[in-house]
């Protein structure tokens, strides 16, 4: 039962989970359709999908709690069916909406948990001591956890899943709930911990995956659709490289004239502003940057140009595509 | 099995952490003692025996136990903490197990609770203490077999209320099997090997034997099986849950 001490045997360069075709039907219902990725040491995986879209019945079924219908997953090549106990040693999780036993102090969960990952006595205490240090809880031990506020009783969870150093990280929105400076903590605390683990992390917050992720995947319906960075993802949005000027709302069809020449110039759009100003950004045809010219354009028509912008790819944006475009 | 002593523990710290625990023990001994001295007739009976008290504990067990172990599983699959007890690194078993041992230890506990009243016969007159030994034996044995269909049924459900209800129902089944009640139903038309098998299921036939001071061989096989019967099928429902 010496679980986590044992966990440096298996090398590095072998993916830390690997995914392969996971399915998962609940009767007539189909959860998970065809799930495949790998996560590398020092891989933070933003999960992304919509509501229902199979985010956390993948989870569930990489952490060994539901059983897949088909498909293999494994951790630090260990199978999570056959080899359950292998793999959950050395996976941490925290589940969706942080359940923790409601009754018990924040201290003798801690402590629990501890026992069960096999430390003993004073090695058990170091490390819940460091775990609770981790995610500032220090405040709340001897308090029963179910009259924790929503924001201690994630970071509970998280203290649970941190406790034995695995080198799994599964998180089931690990920020919901929490207010922007717990979030900020939370995210420092994630990014702190990356280098030598390999992390999951499901969200539908984009601005997380900004944040924290060195990779993004976004599932609907049961399916990958996308797997990549999230800048490459944001290359996707049709605002990848798009240029946007403000002038005086009178000059600026004289503008668009101009710049719509330019062959790189696909299209544009107008928003009128306050004091006679309008906003006039172009979009890129064959997504390449164009700021350099359109600014050399733009000062050749004697316009006055009161700003002029990059803009960046939106993630949102791209999500909502990807997510909502392929119905079949 | 650290981990079945772990879970053990949090398990039965976890009665203890709520009313439910003081709750329990109060009605546990103030019904076991109205029984004893009110309808055991344990006065007006002139013998230093605790016949009076243990009669009744089938009948007290029948809704006391599956309120006990109506919480093991159920509870932990509505407030989802499921999802992270079977995720720890342990075994399915270790956890039925577990929480088996924790649930027994509670009901021992408040079975050792009723020591006054052995003390009180043993002021009274001259019992056999011997046949007050086996009396608790196998008060203590038929708990687990009530646990153990309980703990299986809360495996099986959510709701607490239903877990109650099922189980309560299904000691009933196994508690009156050998009484005139059912057998009569089976007698007339059952052959006689049937209706045995059937009076051999009931908790009361073996617990009488244990209570008259012979702890049998037969009587104690019984009651092992039924409980790794009713563990098995709890660990074997857990695994099915995994499946959706």
């Amino acid at each position: 039962m010496k679980g986590a001490q044992s966990n440096r045997e298996h090398p590095a360069m072998s993916a830390m989970i690997e995914i392969q075709g996971l399915k998962k039907h609940f009767g007539p219902i189909r959860a998970v359709e065809d799930v495949s990725f790998t996560v590398q040491r020092g891989e933070v995986l933003g999960f992304l999908g919509p509501n229902g879209a199979g985010k956390s019945t993948t989870m569930k079924m990489i952490t060994g709690f539901l059983a897949p219908t088909a498909g293999t997953a494994r951790v630090c090549g260990f199978d999570v069916e056959t080899q359950a106990i292998e793999a959950k040693r050395r996976i941490g999780y925290l589940p969706e909406g942080a359940p923790a036993y409601p009754d018990m102090t924040a201290a003798a969960f801690l402590d629990f948990v501890g026992a069960i990952r096999g430390f003993d006595g004073a090695e058990r205490a170091k490390r819940v001591a460091k775990a609770v240090e981790r995610t500032q809880l220090e405040g709340i031990l001897n308090q029963p956890i179910d009259t924790l506020s929503k924001g201690f009783k994630r970071r509970v969870g998280l203290a649970q899943a941190l406790l034995h150093e695995p080198e799994v990280l599964i998180l089931d929105e690990p920020t919901d709930g929490l207010d922007p400076n717990q979030k900020h903590e939370v995210r420092g605390l994630i990014r702190s911990m990356a280098a030598d683990k390999a992390i999951v992390i499901s969200t539908h917050i984009l601005e997380e995956v900004d944040a924290i992720c060195t990779r993004a995947v976004v599932i609907a319906r049961g399916r990958v659709l996308a797997d990549g960075t999230p800048e490459s993802l944001e290359k996707r949005s049709r605002w990848h490289y798009a240029v946007s000027l403000v002038a005086p709302a009178g000059d600026v069809e004289r503008l668009r004239a101009a710049l719509g020449a330019h062959p790189e110039v696909g299209g544009f759009e107008r928003v009128d502003g306050e004091e006679g100003l309008a906003m006039l950004t172009a979009f890129p045809k064959n997504g390449r940057p164009m700021l350099a010219e359109l600014g050399a354009i733009a000062r050749g028509t004697g316009i006055r140009i009161d700003e002029i912008r990059e803009e960046r790819g939106r993630l949102d944006e791209v999500f909502r595509d990807i997510t909502t475009a392929k119905k079949n | 099995m650290r981990n079945v002593l772990h879970i053990f523990r949090r398990e039965l710290g976890g009665y203890f952490a709520t009313p439910v625990a003081y709750v329990f023990l109060v009605i546990f001994l103030v019904l076991a003692s109205t029984f004893t001295f009110y309808l055991g007739n344990f006065f007006e009976r002139g013998q230093a025996d605790l016949q009076a008290f243990f009669s009744f504990h089938p009948w007290l067990y029948l809704f006391l136990i599956p309120a006990i172990s109506m919480r093991l599983w159920s509870e932990e699959r509505r407030a989802g903490t499921i999802e992270l007890f079977l995720t720890l690194p342990i075994s399915i078993c270790e956890a039925v197990v577990g929480k088996f041992l924790a649930a027994w230890a509670f009901v021992g506990i408040a079975l050792a609770l009723t020591f006054p009243i052995w003390i009180t016969v043993n002021l009274l007159g001259d019992p056999d203490n011997g046949i007050i030994v086996a009396g608790y034996v196998g008060s203590l044995m038929m708990s687990a077999g009530y646990l153990a269909i309980g703990s299986c049924v809360s495996a099986m459900t959510k709701s607490q209320v239903i877990a109650f209800v099922v189980a309560a129902a299904a000691c009933f089944a196994f508690t009156v099997s050998g009484t005139p009640l059912v057998l009569s139903f089976f007698a007339g038309w059952a052959p006689a090997g049937v209706v045995e098998a059937v009076a051999g299921f009931s908790f009361l036939t073996h617990y009488n034997a244990i209570m008259r001071g012979v702890i049998d061989l037969r009587d104690v096989v019984y009651f092992v099986s039924l409980v790794a019967t009713f563990l098995f099928a709890n660990a074997a429902i857990v695994e099915m849950k995994k499946a959706g």
